[in-house]
């Protein structure tokens, strides 16, 4: 048996062992990233912010950053107010079948995303040759696939909050005169806005940097920043890759943070 | 006829009845208090006067309305939560504004009677804070003066004190009971502490097991309780059961006890007799023996045992040095009461 104290010491050290297992390459990706030499080696020398440079001039990482950012603010945009919607007839309303319904809304959640990913491939070339048009490589296919991320996402987040929510508030309004309608607009909605924030944000980190599902939906000219990282490392590795994921990982970090505030994450995903 | 009329008012879940016919009339400004123990259906009859639940039988009225099919925004009643219930995301001022805003008042009487609602409750300089930066009976406060400011034809209480320590109970209780006379409220307030019922309301209904028991004023409940159930939930009483026995009562256990049966049920089968109505005089040829004694300050309570019969005695604690202070447990002693003092019951 050991002492409390030997034991605490052991427990942090423990914890800051997985820590530092977690974020060392974070870090490596993050200090390559500011450094001159071009063959990644450790440690490197003279420090240097050419590579975001050279990253912002390569078309590939430019073009892949802003489709990224725009499937995201799209796929949230959509998915979010669908997944609020499905979140409250789930939590609220008596329609039946609602554990199948939950079960269906979660499910791309539960899928891996390579295999996902797969069968949209293959669903898109069946319905292009239906529909006669483009699906793969294009802004409307990827918004579509990518909506498959934000409505689990969003379903989850916001039915946590409904099912903390107090419902004596929304019986306090009636009582005070106020319809249903008006009770949704002043009451429930209001509280659930936190929720409703961090199923934003979420969603959006997910589709930002979501790779596997995307994979074989992209195409030349029309490539999320995942993928075009990925496809720039087959070739050539040198610290430009280090300082577009640098970049990546300050956003999404920075979002996560922000998210955090709204709702503790640790007690939803 | 009353403001608020509840007539055969029944609620099942299923097979389950959880308020049974309830009968009530509140007249204007009256408080009446819905008193019983936890599961006795009290909060679900407040529910149904509010519109919260839909009865399934009997019917509401308020103000000779029939509102039973009536949905809560339509009725005239300020509810006060348990919870409070406050919007958490308005602020002190916006939540008393509300009902107003619901009633479509204009913006300045509205401003005006907001801040005359929270003088009322003295918390006029709280206006601007959210709920989540005041203390419990301060939120109490903002709580009653939201649903006090829309003027109800029908105030509802559900266990507001419940969530107050010991001290702030007893304040906000008189506190509640003067807004309550001050503006004429018609009110029906739940409770399960018998002390707050008694000390606040005109009259109260005891309820058990969805049905009401009893009601009337405090004091008519305590000196005429109608059944062993309101004897012993409104204050403490002995009750001992037996029959009719010549002019006394005999105890199953044998003992004969003193009583008045004049008017007295012909079916009496239990004596009931409050602890603090019964003398003790220390005797050593008595009969009777102390078992228990416990010391509460202003009050010494007695077990005292007679011929297999055991009665609680309260009595006010003697002063220091009078003999009755040595009295210890297997002490003899005699017991007397005024026959007028006791009541005589039917079975449970
Ligand atoms: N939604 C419900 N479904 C089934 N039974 C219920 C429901 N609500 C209350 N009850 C039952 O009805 C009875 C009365 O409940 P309630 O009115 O809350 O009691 P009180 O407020 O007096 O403590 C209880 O036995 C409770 O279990
Ligand atoms: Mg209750």
């Amino acid at each position: 048996m050991l002492l409390p104290a030997p034991r605490r010491l052991l427990f942090h050290a423990a914890i800051g062992a997985a820590f530092l297992l977690m974020l060392a390459p974070v870090a490596m990706v993050m200090i390559i990233s500011v450094f001159r030499q071009e063959i990644v080696s450790f440690p490197p020398p003279g420090l240097t912010l050419e590579w975001y440079v050279n990253a912002w001039a390569r078309q590939e990482f430019a073009r892949g950053f802003l489709t990224s950012l725009q499937v995201a603010l799209l796929a949230t945009a959509i998915g979010v107010p669908l997944g609020t919607a499905a979140a409250l007839a789930l939590q609220r309303s008596a329609i039946k079948g609602k554990g199948a319904l939950n079960t269906l809304l979660l499910g791309p959640l539960a899928v891996p995303g390579v295999v996902a990913g797969t069968a949209l491939y293959m669903f898109y070339l069946r319905a292009e040759f239906w529909l006669d048009r483009d699906l793969t490589a294009t802004l409307e296919g990827l918004v579509a696939a990518h909506v498959l991320l934000t409505i689990p996402w969003t379903v989850r987040l916001v039915s946590a909050s409904l099912q903390g929510l107090d419902r004596t508030a929304e019986e306090a309004a009636a009582n005070l005169g106020a319809r249903p309608l008006t009770v949704f607009r002043r009451v429930t909605l209001p509280m659930l806005r936190p929720g409703i924030v961090a199923a934003a944000l979420f969603s959006f980190i997910q589709s930002f940097e979501n790779l596997e599902l995307t994979l074989l939906l992209v195409g030349p000219g029309r490539t999320t920043l995942p993928v075009a990282m990925l496809s720039y490392l087959e070739f050539r590795i040198d610290p430009t890759l280090a300082a577009v994921a640098t970049v990546q990982i300050l956003l999404v970090a920075g979002l996560m943070l922000i998210t955090d505030r709204f709702v503790k994450l640790s007690r939803v995903v | 006829m009353g403001s608020l009329v509840l007539e055969a008012l029944s609620k099942r879940y299923g097979s389950s009845t959880a308020v049974e016919r309830v009968d009530l009339e509140v007249a204007q400004g009256e408080m009446v208090a819905l008193l019983g123990p936890s599961g006795c259906g009290k909060t679900t009859t407040l529910r149904m006067v509010a519109g919260f639940i839909p009865p399934s039988g009997g019917r509401v009225l308020i103000g000779g309305q029939d509102v039973t099919r009536a949905p809560p925004y339509a009725r005239d009643t300020g509810m006060v939560f348990q919870s409070y219930a406050l919007f958490p995301h308005m602020s002190v001022a916006q939540n008393v504004a509300f009902g107003l805003e619901m009633r479509k008042v204009g913006r300045a009487e509205r401003d005006e009677r907001v801040m005359e609602a929270l003088r009322l409750v003295r918390l006029d300089h709280l206006a601007d804070r959210l709920p989540r930066q005041l203390s419990g009976g301060q939120q109490q406060r903002v709580a009653l003066a939201r649903a006090l400011v829309v003027n109800p034809a029908v105030f509802l209480l559900d266990e507001p004190l419940s969530n107050l320590d010991a001290k702030l109970r007893g304040e906000v209780r008189m506190e509640i009971r003067a807004l309550q006379q001050r503006l004429g409220l018609t009110t029906l307030i739940v409770t399960h502490d018998q002390e707050e019922a008694l000390t606040m309301a005109d009259r109260l209904v005891v309820m058990e097991r969805g049905r009401v028991r009893q009601v009337g004023t405090a004091e008519e409940l305590y000196e005429h309780p109608a059944d062993p159930f309101v004897a012993g939930f409104v204050g403490r009483c002995n009750l001992v059961s037996g029959r009719l026995e010549g002019g006394g009562f005999r105890a199953e256990s044998g003992a004969l006890l003193r009583c008045d049966s004049t008017g007295a049920p012909a079916d009496a089968a239990l004596l009931a007799l409050r602890p603090e109505r019964i003398r003790l005089d220390p005797d050593p040829a008595g009969e009777a023996r102390i078992t228990a004694v416990t010391y509460l300050g202003a009050q010494t309570e007695y077990h005292v045992e007679q011929r297999g019969t055991t009665l609680l005695v309260t009595r006010p604690t003697p002063p220091l040095g009078d003999p009755m202070r040595r009295l210890a447990v297997g002490d003899a002693v005699v017991l007397s009461w005024d026959a007028a003092a006791v009541r005589l019951l039917p079975a449970a």
